[in-house]
């Protein structure tokens, strides 16, 4: 799983999502590993559309991760209890399991969930 | 520099009204603002207004009269009654028109609003991960500006018991009863660090504006509140704003500061002027990092501002007078325009049991919403 944002040619800054805007922006990786940069819980179920999560609703954690040298990205935030989080906290990528379609795909989405010791 | 003048107020009262539309509630603010200029619809050479999601502004012509004025629908998010505003300002301060009004309202349904991502130029998987959520974004923003700041959620609790405590002495205010600290913070969390108590929810009304030039405000006799600056801003490079799957890590000013130092330069005053503030409070943190980004403190001067009273009533810089939108809930369309009525109000000595007993010169009003847009108004008398 990669991270796509975009780098306008004509500034050099970097947006996320890459934009839908091949002309202007050339697609940009995004570092896998940062740091927690500010966080809530969603405790009430958000509504539905837009929101596509599978019932039952299940309170989650939601923030924004500073990517080094890069952005600092909205993200669900996962595999961590909430009351462990805390600014600062090294975070990395992951995936998320997020709906299952009409066809019974199942939809996942990108997370950050606390880095593994090992790794930290 | 020739002055706009505000010559008649009027409100459709905040909250649930059953059996009337968001536009019978615009057309009541624009009939007893009409009333108390003491004027006909007649009489109005313009109009600027709009609501957020209740209908349209200008089909109000078949109840108020068919004289064919220009009529200018605004749809400017949180910024609908701002930006209507600074139209009819603009308008007469250019030597255009002399009389006109403005209006705004909005009648939204329970609970949480639920915006598309396509209307926001965002794509369809930020909303289908449960990220297109507002209080999400005033939550987050303020966790990092606790821990930056040292605010704590007492102060959070603090600023809302006030806005329940100014509710009760403001007839157009929604929330009517007084909510102690301890029921705030023990309240049920909504988005960490906040609770039930802590948010305004979208609620209903209407509110209008007659504006006047120095010449006729002066026939009118009506010539004692004045419109010293009206800014309204948009987002800056680097602001971290509502509906934002980035922040650029070389952060900027926020749309807030942006607008409030445009409003400071165009009234030649600065914050240390102000008498009384009605400040954005979408939730308790609003206020308070508001407070901060209007130059009204520092950053986290608030906590000790906020445990001294120096934003009650009978503080140095009373703040949201008449409850805030935390007291008054928030029909888009009207929230702006009901700080600034508030601060007529004030200004006016009207205030009744809510009135701020010290003389007040000058009154400031902020408002702020998504995808990151401010309007500043400051008022003189």
């Amino acid at each position: 799983m990669r991270l796509m944002g975009g780098r306008e040619r004509s500034s050099g800054r970097l947006a996320f999502p890459l934009p839908d805007d091949p002309e202007s922006f050339d697609p940009a990786e995004m570092p896998r590993q940062g740091y927690l940069w500010s966080f809530t819980v969603q405790r009430i179920g958000p509504k539905s559309p837009p929101y596509r999560g599978d019932p039952p609703f299940a309170p989650f954690a939601v923030g924004y991760v500073e990517l080094p040298g890069a952005l600092i990205i909205e993200s669900r935030l996962t595999n961590v209890a909430f009351g462990r989080l805390y600014i600062g906290m090294p975070m990395e990528l992951t995936a998320l399991p997020l709906y299952t379609d009409v066809d019974g795909t199942l939809v996942l989405t990108y997370a950050f969930r606390p880095q593994e010791p090992a790794r930290s | 520099m020739r002055d706009v003048f505000i010559v008649g107020i009027g409100i459709h009262p905040f909250g649930r009204t059953d059996n009337r539309s968001g536009l019978q509630q615009g057309e009541f603010a624009v009939r007893a603002a009409l009333a108390d200029a003491n004027l006909d619809w007649s009489d109005m050479q313009f109009a600027f207004g709009g609501s957020d999601a209740s209908g349209k502004a200008d089909t109000l012509v078949t109840q108020l009269g068919q004289t064919t004025i220009p009529f200018v629908n605004v749809l400017n998010g949180c910024a609908t009654g701002g930006a209507a505003l600074f139209g009819a300002y603009s308008a007469i301060k250019s030597q255009e028109f002399e009389l006109g009004i403005v209006l705004g309202f909005d009648k939204h349904p329970r609970g949480a609003f639920d915006p598309r991502p396509v209307d926001w130029g965002l794509p369809a998987w930020y909303g289908e991960a449960g990220m297109m959520v507002t209080t999400q974004f005033f939550a987050i923003k303020l966790r990092r500006y606790m821990d930056l700041f040292g605010i704590t959620p007492l102060a959070l609790a603090r600023v809302a018991e006030k806005a329940y405590y100014n509710g009760t002495r403001a007839p157009h205010a929604w929330r009517r009863a007084p909510v102690d600290i301890d029921t705030i913070l023990n309240s049920s969390m909504v988005n960490d660090p906040l609770t039930k108590f802590m948010f305004c929810s979208p609620s209903e009304g209407g509110v209008a504006l007659v504006l006047a030039s120095e010449k006729k405000a002066r026939e009118l006799v009506r010539a004692d509140v004045r419109l010293k600056a009206v800014a309204m801003r948009s987002r800056p490079p680097g602001s971290f704003e509502v509906f934002a799957p980035a922040i650029e890590i070389d952060r900027g000013p926020s749309t807030t500061m942006v607008a409030s130092k445009a409003a400071f330069e165009m009234a030649g005053i600065g914050p240390h002027d102000i008498d009384v503030a009605q400040l954005q409070d979408t939730e308790s943190g609003a206020e308070i990092m508001h407070m901060a980004e209007n130059g009204f403190c520092a950053d986290g001067q608030q906590e000790a501002w906020l445990a001294e009273g120096r934003s009650r009533l009978d503080g140095m810089l009373p703040i949201n007078t008449d409850g805030g939108c935390l007291a008054c809930g928030e029909p888009i369309g009207a929230s702006g325009l009901r700080q600034v009525y508030e601060n007529v109000v004030q200004l006016r000595g009207a205030g009744g049991a809510r009135q701020v007993t010290r003389k007040l010169r000058t009154a400031y009003s902020h408002v702020y919403g998504a995808p990151g847009v401010s309007a500043v108004v400051i008022l003189a008398c």
